[in-house]
């Protein structure tokens, strides 16, 4: 708001310039060095903007190429013959291995681990949150400042003991696993999060809730859950999109029929026999960008709010 | 123990506190056992000669002793000092001009943050996928600019080993300088108009007011920019997978890499701890300072 009002009285200053040219030097000096400025300004930002557009303008345009097209042709220039068929066979035929079914498979299992793990680390981390927010207990604050600590710590340094943990727990290679992994992990940065939101609610709710006889879920369900939805829908996103993205743990935590779709897009590109079809892989490459790219394009702002948030996790 | 005392004087805030540390458990189970616990196991079994199976036979300092031998390793450490160096200076700088661009009382702000920030949404599989497809000398930039006349024109990061690192940090600018764009820019928002109106008052260039007054002035932004950026420089993995897979040969390999492949391809899990707590030493000396002046100074507190 306040950036709103400063915007206006800019702009009507500069249009009062004009007049005022070859009145002094003090008066039309601002006017041409802002008009030469903001040539640089939006020159700048188009060219840069233009640059970060590039590479989703190549990829969209080399998968709907055909072969023959991209060998002789330039990757910056649209096709000539728009095709489909890249689209469908990253979909359903490109091969890892000795499956040739296409990243669909990886697809449906990123869904599968995506949504539980989502629902899971927010349920958890929403409520240690409210505790650690407004049930304070003697101790707390140690294990949260390890909590957040730990969030900085290398995850190569972890991942073995957890593996030996999951392999105890009989679900080592499985997508149950897998979804401990993303709860663990995900558990510093929503856990700071729902703390810090709650913290910032009035504390007179929750007073008032307490001497109504509401106990600890009570106002939890009732009274935090409904008034932090937005905090929720920034919890997912940030969530939706670091765990769809996930390399590192979908691959050392899964068996390949369980791969998610990074890691099966990373075979599926990599993979050194036959001949490489880019459409293909390109085509691919969008698919699995696709998830990340809607929600942050639908989110906008939130979106922002939660990378600042998230930011931390690196 | 506190909660029986506490429980004593008021019946039932016992109760009420075990809700809380139920709901707790999660998160002591993940410092205590995981964050603490799976750190010290790990540098514990560092010291051992841990092959297929992880086992206590202690050797003292015999992995880190092969690990500083080992070529691949120092490639790999060399890499990171390069990529981390010029990953640092160059998103903070590009990070900043853009943010100080945007903060230009500009139109269409939105469109262009929508721009800039998107490449952060993608994964880094993702990421290195495109980029390996741009470079790509055969068809991509290379190509491109030989068939505009330059045809001597060299620019094939990923096929030579001398360079491949910049290829690698090509795609990581172009993921990550969004995000600290806009991690400027809420620290530019954040400085008070009036510096601005007394900078020009006083006539100042506009150049000298950010680099005398309001770049000192956002020094927490830029530190815990510095912070964010350089422990996921450490962390850099899946993005050398899918662009280069640490080829040509090992010239491309980092640290985390390393990691990975000892400890679930090469069945050396000892080589694998001591790299792992030599990246973890590599973060202590990041987050220990940082950590120092952010809660010495009290400034989170607040």
């Amino acid at each position: 708001m306040l950036n709103l009002v400063a915007n206006n009285s800019m702009v009507t200053e500069h249009e009062e310039v004009p007049d005022r040219i070859t009145v002094g030097p003090s008066g039309p000096k601002p006017r041409r060095t802002l008009s030469r400025r903001n040539i640089v300004v939006y020159g700048t930002l188009i060219v840069v903007a233009l640059y970060y557009l590039l590479p989703l303008y190549v990829m969209f345009m080399t998968s709907l190429k055909g072969m023959p097209e991209i060998r002789v042709g330039n990757i910056f220039a649209p096709p000539v013959e728009i095709t489909f068929e890249p689209w469908v066979k990253a979909w359903a035929q490109a091969c890892t291995g000795l499956n040739c079914d296409g990243l669909s498979r990886g697809f449906w299992n990123s869904v599968r681990i995506t949504v539980p793990s989502v629902i899971i680390s927010i349920a958890i981390a929403s409520v240690n949150g409210y505790a650690l927010a407004n049930w304070r207990f003697k101790g707390a604050d140690l294990f949260f400042t390890i909590l957040i600590v730990g969030a900085f710590i290398p995850y190569q340094v972890m991942i073995y003991p957890i593996v030996i943990v999951l392999r105890e727990m009989g679900v080592y290679g499985t997508l149950t696993g897998l979804i401990i992994v993303h709860t663990i992990f995900g558990m510093p940065i929503l856990t700071l999060l729902f703390r810090n939101y709650f913290a910032g609610l009035p504390e007179e709710l929750f007073k008032a809730a307490r001497v109504d006889g509401a106990g600890f879920w009570t106002i939890y369900l009732k009274i935090m859950l409904p008034m932090s939805l937005p905090i929720f829908v920034v919890a997912m996103i940030l969530q939706v999109t670091g765990i769809w993205n996930d390399f590192l743990f979908g691959v050392v935590f899964t068996r390949p029929e369980y791969y998610p779709m990074t890691v099966q897009l990373n075979n599926i590109v990599n993979s050194v026999q036959g001949v490489k079809e880019y459409n293909v892989n390109m085509a691919a490459t969008l698919l699995t960008g696709l998830v990340p790219l809607t929600i942050y394009f639908i989110s906008g702002r939130l979106f922002v709010r939660g990378i600042a948030a998230g930011a931390v996790k690196g | 123990m506190t909660g029986q005392t506490r429980g004593s004087a008021r019946p039932n805030q016992w109760l009420r506190n075990l809700n809380a540390k139920i709901a707790s458990i999660p998160m002591i189970l993940t410092a205590v056992v995981i964050f603490v616990g799976g750190t010290a196991w790990t540098v514990l079994y560092s010291f051992t000669n841990s092959k297929l199976l992880p086992r206590l036979s202690f050797v003292g300092l015999d992995q880190y002793e092969r690990l500083w031998a080992a070529p691949r390793w120092l490639v790999s450490i060399e890499n990171l000092a390069i990529y981390g160096f010029f990953s640092l200076i160059f998103s903070l700088v590009i990070g900043f001009v853009l943010a100080a661009l945007m903060d230009q009382k500009i139109r269409f702000e939105n469109t262009f943050r929508t721009i800039m920030l998107y490449p952060f949404a993608l994964s880094f599989i993702v990421t290195g996928l495109v980029w390996q497809w741009l470079l790509n000398p055969q068809y991509g930039i290379q190509s491109i600019v030989r068939s505009l006349g330059w045809t001597n024109f060299n620019f094939d990061p990923l096929y030579n080993s001398d360079i491949v690192i910049y290829g690698i940090l090509i795609a990581a600018l172009w993921q990550g300088t969004g995000l600290v764009m806009c991690l400027m820019l809420a620290g530019l928002r954040g400085i008070d108009e009036d510096i601005w109106k007394a900078a020009r008052v006083d006539g100042i260039p506009m150049w000298k007011t950010y680099v005398l007054i309001i770049i000192p002035m956002m020094r927490g932004v830029f530190i815990t920019t510095l912070v964010i950026i350089a422990s996921g420089i450490v962390k850099v993995y899946d993005l050398v997978v899918a662009q280069t897979s640490g080829g040509p040969g090992i010239a491309s390999e980092v640290p985390a890499k390393y990691v990975y492949d000892y400890m679930f391809q090469a069945q050396n899990l000892g080589q694998g701890f001591a790299a792992s707590t030599m990246m973890l030493v590599t973060v202590a000396i990041i987050i220990v300072p940082w950590a120092y002046l952010e809660f010495g100074g009290g400034r989170k507190r607040a």
